[in-house]
Order: structure tokens, then sequence, then C-alpha cells
């Protein structure tokens, strides 16, 4: 007996994309960002990645069991949270920091709205806000890059106990004898100090600063990479970039020794990692095109706002984080015109 | 946006989406006739409006293009025998709709001859357009591009309208199908009589076939054929499904909208499928009915896909015995085109005047495997398909919470003609037109 034939509804046909597929190209892009935090700072970028991958991936397993809908880890979506959260952290802070801030981010930033597609705010960012809050002096520690021996000895701080005050890294920051240390992140420098390291040195990563965030070239080049295939709404980051650079423009114009020029605020700090890979996150941005411009441009000019006149060095994360929370009711602004909607004129309101 | 389109060779609608064609399979295959099925089941309610009424009993002899059923009311149309034989039966059918309904079943008598024997001559010069309509509608003519709408009833607007523009669609936007762009390379003298007698009826200025430009071969093949002394042209529009809507045509080609609740008519444009003009052209100088219409039988499991002239009222099962149906790998069966298009749970279901394919897919067809639903991750890419600009994204969401009203309240589910643009999108694969379908017509049994 042949076997019977199928019903489906219309369409038949669907494009061949899928959730889990978008999310394990974002992790591809990432990972040429991963090699290079690991290769500029060592075996400790290495553990921390691991471990806020790993803790984020079992938070997510574990919350998702206990719901009724299964283990979500397959999604992927959960590895770019953890792999992001990483990224962000200071080579050097303590790794069971880094478990605390991958379990809330996930939790308290992911599972508790219901998992993937109910976030208001983007996990990882999340994560590492409370961390910040919690471990201030954890979290702006900064070890030089490029430090000596760092593929055979981890940062004295990575392996703090729980719960302990983690070593002081400024002894063996000493004992490696770098001439030119100061212990500053460009941003840092550039805000206290009024000194620009070269635009070079801070485009290609050769700088201090969290352990994935340094490299800008090569974030945009990850991210240019992802939105060419079509997995990232380009309009996100380009305007995050654009709302920086001409919010620094005309401060820099009016006095250029105490404002940073503006290839200095696209290049530094977290802009090209929080704009490329944080802001463009789609479950927590607007949803609508013209939703995304004004998004990306509130978050780049948030971002320099911060950083020019605020008390924190960096902004991208506050900057993201307030972006996200507003990001429904531009998304209820911007709803588009619909085909055939006539104006209405006092006339045709006529009954 | 503006600035990007300087850059764009042809016209086109806002969003919609680009689906793998498939149209190589039988786009350079010439239509053919297929021998009669030894039974036809002929559907009393093929097209939109009252059923048509039987003019035959059981055991009567009818001859091929004989009246066998009569129009109620303006907004029907008859039907007419699509060969010699004998009415076997007046009963239910299986349809692709679901429920069964009324039909006249012929059985087909041996070696029936191909000829119509049933003509009436015309005189189409001397036509009034009262005429014209009331012989279009004689002629049992319907849109033969999928939505099987009375064709003389758009020949007349309603009152205080004027039709300036007739907009003749041979974008052909669906996968697969290729039954139009025979048409206009084949029959163009007769779809060219048909736009004729449009213009005629309609008292229209002027004509505009709108052909995608994946088909320039007929673009250029219509322009040769054209007479010069005619208000008639041929336009190419940007290959892009859906370009074969109606309202998207009506954008493309003249850059106006039809307004929301409305008609084409409102804009003074009225819109024929290239096939209905077609059979128009050929079938009102004799005076005879649509017995019979092209489609386009195709997808991965037919062995022999192509153009056919097939008899209305012929089983499925017989149309594709006569292609070679893959038994064994069938997955779905569609009527008309795989994005629109419904799937049939028997083979027993016959070709009615509104199918313009039978598209037969792959059980194993990879597209349709992976289907693993997620959750809405808000990507967008769902509003940049829509091409009426809707926000399915949000839609879907509360047709999962149930908000059917609001749906249609706020976020004009209405305006959803079920193109399948966002599910075919949705990387989530949620079967967000599925959805609409259904909140829409909970919404209709609500306020009945």
């Amino acid at each position: 007996m042949p076997r019977p034939i199928e019903i489906r509804t219309s369409p038949h046909l669907k494009r061949a994309i899928s959730v889990d597929r978008i999310m394990r190209n974002v992790v591809f892009a990432l990972l040429p960002i991963c090699a290079f935090a690991v290769f500029q700072f060592g075996l400790s970028a290495l553990l921390l990645l691991l471990t806020t991958t790993g803790v984020a991936i079992a938070t997510e397993w574990f919350f998702s069991r206990m719901s009724e809908r299964g283990s979500t880890v397959s999604d992927w979506s959960v590895v770019i949270t953890g792999i992001l959260l990483g990224l962000t952290l200071p080579p050097g802070f303590p790794l069971w920091m880094a478990a605390v801030a991958a379990f809330v981010g996930v939790a308290l930033g992911k599972a508790f709205f219901g998992g993937l597609g109910y976030n208001v705010m983007n996990p990882a960012l999340v994560g590492r806000a409370f961390v910040q809050a919690a471990f201030p002096v954890a979290i702006t520690t900064w070890t030089p890059a490029f430090a000596p021996g760092r593929f055979v000895e981890l940062i004295p701080s990575t392996l703090t106990m729980p719960f302990m005050r983690p070593e002081p890294v400024a002894d063996w920051v000493a004992g490696l004898n770098l001439d030119a240390w100061t212990g500053a992140t460009p941003l840092a420098l550039q805000k206290f100090q009024h000194i620009e390291v070269p635009l070079l040195d801070n485009a290609l990563g050769l700088v201090a600063g969290s352990s994935g965030e340094t490299a800008s070239l090569l974030i945009l080049a990850c991210g240019l990479w992802l939105a060419f295939r079509r997995m990232l709404d380009w309009r996100i980051p380009l305007s995050v970039m654009a709302g920086a650079a001409l919010t620094a423009l005309p401060f820099w114009l009016m006095d250029g020794n105490l404002y940073p020029t503006p290839w200095f605020v696209l290049c530094s700090g977290g802009l090209m990692l929080g704009a490329w890979f944080m802001a463009s996150d789609m479950v927590a941005s607007p949803v609508t095109a013209r939703g995304a411009v004004i998004y990306g441009v509130f978050i780049g000019s948030l971002t320099v706002f911060i950083r020019l006149f605020g008390g924190l060095v960096e902004g991208i994360m506050y900057a993201i984080l307030l972006g996200n929370a507003v990001g429904p009711l531009i998304s209820s602004w911007t709803q588009p015109r619909i085909y055939g909607v006539v104006k209405k004129t006092r006339e045709s309101s006529q009954p | 946006m503006a600035l990007l389109s300087i850059f764009k060779r042809h016209p086109t609608f806002d969003h919609g989406i680009y689906p793998v064609e498939h149209k190589d399979l039988t786009a350079d295959k010439p239509i053919r006739r297929l021998p009669f099925a030894p039974e036809l089941v002929i559907p009393l309610a093929q097209h939109r409006g009252a059923p048509a009424v039987p003019l035959v009993k059981v055991g009567q002899e009818v001859v091929r293009g004989e009246p066998i059923a009569r129009a109620e009311g303006f907004m029907s149309v008859p039907m007419h025998a699509p060969a010699t034989g004998v009415i076997s039966a007046i009963a239910l059918a299986p349809t692709a709709d679901g429920p069964k309904t009324p039909a006249i079943v012929l059985k087909v008598y041996h070696a029936a001859s191909q000829e119509v024997l049933y003509d009436l001559e015309r005189d189409l010069g001397a036509m009034t357009p009262e005429e014209i309509v009331a012989a279009v509608q004689d002629a049992g003519l319907v849109g033969l591009g999928g939505a099987a709408f009375p064709s003389h009833v758009k020949m007349k607007p309603p009152a205080g309208k004027v039709i300036e523009t007739v907009v003749v669609n041979g974008c052909e936007c669906e996968p697969y199908l290729t039954c139009d762009h025979r048409i206009m390379l084949e029959q163009s003298e007769a779809l060219i009589r048909g736009i004729t007698l449009v213009l005629k009826a309609t008292g229209a200025k002027r004509a505009i076939i709108g052909v995608e430009d994946n088909k320039l071969d007929a673009v250029a093949h219509l322009r040769a054929v054209l007479p010069k002394d005619l208000p008639i042209t041929a336009e190419a529009v940007e290959t892009k499904y859906p370009q074969g809507a109606e309202k998207m045509l009506i954008k493309s080609l003249l850059r106006k909208e039809v307004p929301i609740g409305g008609l084409p008519a409102d804009i003074g444009v009225a819109v024929y499928n290239v096939g209905t003009l077609a059979q128009m052209g050929d079938l009102l100088p004799k005076g005879r009915g649509l017995i019979e219409r092209v489609v386009t039988v195709s997808g991965p499991a037919v062995a022999n896909p192509g153009n056919f002239m097939v008899p209305i009222g012929t089983p499925l099962r017989f149309l594709l015995g006569q292609v070679g149906l893959a038994a064994d790998r069938v997955g779905e069966v569609i009527l008309g085109g795989p994005m629109m298009g419904m799937a049939v749970a028997s083979l027993d279901v016959p070709v009615t005047k509104a199918v313009s394919g039978v598209v037969a897919l792959e059980r194993e067809d990879p597209d349709l495997a992976r289907r693993k639903v997620y959750p809405c991750i808000k990507c967008g890419e769902c509003l940049k398909a829509c091409p009426i600009s809707l926000n399915p994204s949000m839609l879907g969401e509360l047709a999962l919470a149930r908000q059917y009203e609001q749906m249609a309240g706020e976020f004009n589910l209405n305006q959803c003609f079920e193109c399948g643009c966002c599910a075919y999108v949705c990387p989530s694969n949620i079967p967000l037109t599925q959805y609409f379908r259904i909140a829409k017509s909970i919404n209709r049994d609500q306020h009945k």
C-alpha cells in the first residue's frame, strides 16, 4: 500500500535558516576574538572564557530542565552569552567572580524572564553589571597586554579563592619590568591625563583592557562577516558607531586637548564589541528597522556622554542596558506604515 | 533606500522575499494536451460567489463545450462540459478546501474527440460593453491566477468608480509555476484580443502587462507582437515574491496603493491574470465556455514536469499519473504554488478553474524536515519581508496569547493576505501564516 501523502499549511517552502544556525555563526564570529584575547593575555584569559562559558551553559541547562520545555542549551544562544561575558571582563578577573557573573547573567538576565526570546536585556551585560557593582575593584584591575610568560603562568588574581580578597597584581606587574605600564587603560589615560594612545595600537588591540574588547579592527571584521551573512542587523552597530562618533565630534572640535578624537572613541574600550555583538542582540533590540537606527544612535551617544561627563571611564555597558530597556518603547513608536493607509482628511473621515 | 533604488533596473514594491524559483524545470516546456480522464469531477462552486446550478440530469448525454450548470445571479458563473460523455452522478466530491462539495460527475466517452462541438460565432467588433460583460459571464470565466473571482464582475466597477488602467498580471511570482510564462509566449494573439475586450468593456484608457524580469523573453515577445495602435504596453518588474499579488503589482507599475479595505477600482484599476485574458480572447469570438486551462505540473517528485492544457475536472491522480509521479517519494501535493497553494488530502481532488499548478514535493525535502520551532527572537526578519508592512512578530506573540481582537484592531491583522513571506523567513520556524489564518477565522466566527 502506498504511503499516504502529507499535508501542511502554506507556505510549503522555508528559507534554510534557523535560530540555532544563526547562534552558531555568532559563536564562530566570536572565536577569532577569543583567540586574540588568549594570544594577548595568555592562560588567564583562556581560563576566564572557559569559566564563563561553562557556567553559563550549566546555568541554562539547570533552569531549562526545571521548566517544562526541556534543555535549551542546543540553541547555542547561551554559548554566546558565556563567551561575551568572558570577553568583557578584565583578563585577571578572579574565576569565582566570573562564575558568579555567568550564573547571575543567565539566571537573572535570561531564565527568570522565560529564556531565549523573552529576556529584556542582554544577559551577558546583566551578569557584568552585577559584578561591576559587587566587585568594583576587581573589575577595574587591569594587567598589561603581551606580558612575558603569559602562556606559562597565570595572572595572580585569577585563582583567588571564593570570598577571599584577590591577590594584588601590582607586585606581579612590577616584577615584569615593563617600562610603559601605567596600570591604566587607554580610556582612563585619556579621561584623567588627556593622553591618547596611538590610534594604530588602539585599533589593533595592543593595549590593556578587558580581555576581548581591545582589538577593534578584528571585532569590526568579525561583525562585518556576520552582517554579510545576514545573521546580524548592520543597522544597529553602524548607528551605534555613528551615534558615538557624531556625539564626540563637537566636543573634540571645541577642545581637542581635553576631549578625545572621534576615532579614539570608536576604537577604545568596549565600544566596538558592544556595538557589533551586544547592542545587536536580536532579542533585546527593537524589532523595526527605523527603531534599530534610533536605538543604535541612542546607545552610541549615551556611551560618549557617560565617558565624557560621567563618573565612569567606560559607558557602553550601561548605555546598552538602558537601550535594551527603552527598546520596546522605540519599537512601538516606529511601527511601519502599512500598505494602503490613506492620510485621513477632514472630508474622508465623515461617515 | 531611495538612493539605492536608482540601482534597481525594474520597478518593484517594498519588502518581499526571494525564494528559489525552480522555474527552469518547466519554463521551456510548451503547452501540451492531455488525454481525457475516464471520469471528470466538476464542482459547482469553483469560483467566488454563489455556486452554479446544474442544468443536466444523471444519465444525460452532453457534448464537449455544452453548458451543464447555469450562473446563480450576477456573482456567479456557469459551467460547461469539458468532454463528451454522460452525466453519471451529481454528488458530493472531495475538494482541496476540505469539506466535500456538490459536483457534477461526467463519464467521458471512450475515444471522445478533443474538438469542441458547441460553438456560437460572434462578431466582437459589433458588441457593446454590456454585451461583452454578459458574454464573459456566459463563458464561465474566473480569475485563473488562483483567486477564481468572476471576471465579468470586475468589468463592472461599483457606481461612481471609473476604470482608467487595466493591469495585466503576468508576474507568476510563485516558485515552480510557468503556465503564465508559456501563455504569454504561445497565446499572445488571444491575450491581446482579451485585453482589447476588457479595454472596451471597462472603457479604460490603457493596459499595462506586468511581467517579472525572470521572463524577459516574454516581455520582448509581447513588445514585438503588440500592435502599435493599441494603448497596451509590456513592462518588466523585479522578480520578487509576491510581485503577482495585485496590490504589489499595482504599486510596482503605477506607484499607487489600494486603500485599506478598498478595491483596485477605488484607484481606477482593474487587474486581470494573463491566463484569464488569453482564455477570454480565445473563447469569446467562438461563443464557447471555459472547459480547460493551462496547468504547470512540476516539483521534485514529478518525473516529467511540464505545462499542460488540462480539462476542468481532471482528478489529480490521473494528471499525476500522466507525468510520472514518484509514489514512493511524494510528500505533499500542492494545488497552486508552494507559497500560497493548498496541500490536498486526497488525489481524488479535481483540477478546478483556479488551479494554476500542481506541485508535488518530496517526502524527504530537507527544507521541510528541519522545522524545530523556537521562541520568537525578535530578529525582525518578518517585518522586513511583509509586503503590507505589518508586524508579524508582534502578531505572532498576540496569537499565542489569544489576543485575536487586538491583532485585528491594533495590528491590522485583516490586511494580511497570507502570502507566507513571514513564515518563509522566520528563523524560529514559527508558523506565523497559519496563526493568522486561525486568528482571522476565530474573529470571523465571533462576529457572526
